[in-house]
């Protein structure tokens, strides 16, 4: 019964994974263009993909050794665009707490915007769940977008040629994105967590990338947060 | 550029450790330990909090537009929005938001 269950938790993060793959794909392939025309060879293009998972930082990181910035620069400003995951990781803590250091080692690797985004809106539909299941549908999320990242980095790099364009891709990320999070909001304290979110970024976006989003999301959790408490 | 291959090398290196310490933070060292209460109703807005700041920017300047913001790529994130949170349905939000900028970029190009 509980490898069914168990089963049935890995099959429904796969199935929810594959949309997101229109996203990650073309992504993936026009950063193995774009790393090997600044001058990347193809295993360091790949061993981005492979070691960072992350195509926003990779994108910056990539820009700015274009124009030959220190190597501290290139670092920092790469790493302050993956800070966001750190609260990934400390939301999905309280569900994948439990599970084994490996286990949590391996999630942690994992853990990229659409695994967590798709794994927190089943966790928090799914709170009862046994951790082994909530662990197996986070994994199930990427069966496919991870080995598909590094394989169309892989297919950029070599041959040079992006994907086709033309069906407006560039606004595929927003629109999964809104489409995931919009059913989350249940509560007025959700609203304004969000309204709070959108704002704060935009207000705060001539900051250094991922850092005006940071601060962002922190006042829009205390937003939320005050607002639970007070109508509790 | 002008990085030797040790240097880009170096700098793929701590970019990969660097980003897996940061997914690697509380999920790894928090572990089985019960966080505060106060912490906890902080957590549960983690993804309302931060997934609408993280695409506004991309809504609000689009990279199609060359970062002009555009009625027809607002429609279709407010359609998105709409459908997805009525239906409490991602793929339906995500499939009325496609079809909608399909349809609004081919009115314009018709025109």
């Amino acid at each position: 019964m509980a490898s069914t269950t168990r089963n049935s938790a890995f099959r429904q993060g796969v199935l929810a994974g594959l949309p997101f793959l229109l996203i990650g794909v073309p992504f993936a392939v026009l950063f193995g263009v774009v790393a090997t025309e600044a001058g990347l060879n193809v295993a360091q293009t790949i061993g981005f993909s492979l070691l960072v998972i992350a195509g926003a930082s990779q994108f910056t990181a990539i820009q700015l050794m274009t124009e030959n910035a220190p190597v501290l620069i290139v670092i920092t400003a790469a790493l302050a665009v993956n800070l966001r995951m750190a609260m990934y990781s400390a939301s999905l803590q309280p569900h994948l707490g439990e599970a084994s250091f490996g286990q949590r080692a391996l999630a942690a690797y994992l853990n990229v915007d659409a695994s967590y985004a798709l794994g927190i809106q089943k966790f928090e539909e799914e709170p009862d769940w046994p951790v082994i299941d909530k662990l197996m549908y986070f994994c199930g999320t990427m069966l496919f977008m991870f080995p598909l990242w590094v394989i169309g980095t892989w297919v950029g790099a070599l041959t040079g040629d992006a994907l086709p364009e033309s069906l407006d891709l560039d606004f595929a990320m927003p629109i999964m994105f809104l489409a995931l999070t919009a059913p989350m909001i249940k509560t007025l304290a959700h609203l304004a967590a969000a309204i709070t979110s959108v704002i704060g970024a935009l207000l705060l976006s001539f900051l250094p990338s991922g850092i005006g989003l940071l601060i962002a999301a922190m006042i829009a959790m205390a937003v939320g947060a005050e607002i639970e408490r007070r109508r509790a | 550029m002008t990085y030797s291959a040790t240097t880009l090398w170096t700098i793929v290196l701590i970019l990969g450790v660097g980003t897996y310490l940061i997914r690697f933070s509380f999920l790894g060292l928090v572990g089985n330990r019960k966080m505060p209460d106060w912490v906890l109703r902080h957590l549960r807005y983690t993804p309302v909090a931060i997934l609408p700041g993280l695409v506004a920017p991309l809504v609000m300047w689009p990279e199609a537009t060359g970062g002009e913001p555009d009625a027809i790529r607002f429609a279709a994130a407010a359609v998105t929005l709409i459908v997805a949170w009525w239906w409490k349905n991602m793929l339906a939000g995500a499939g009325a938001g496609a079809v909608t900028l399909t349809i609004l970029v081919w009115l314009a190009g018709a025109t």
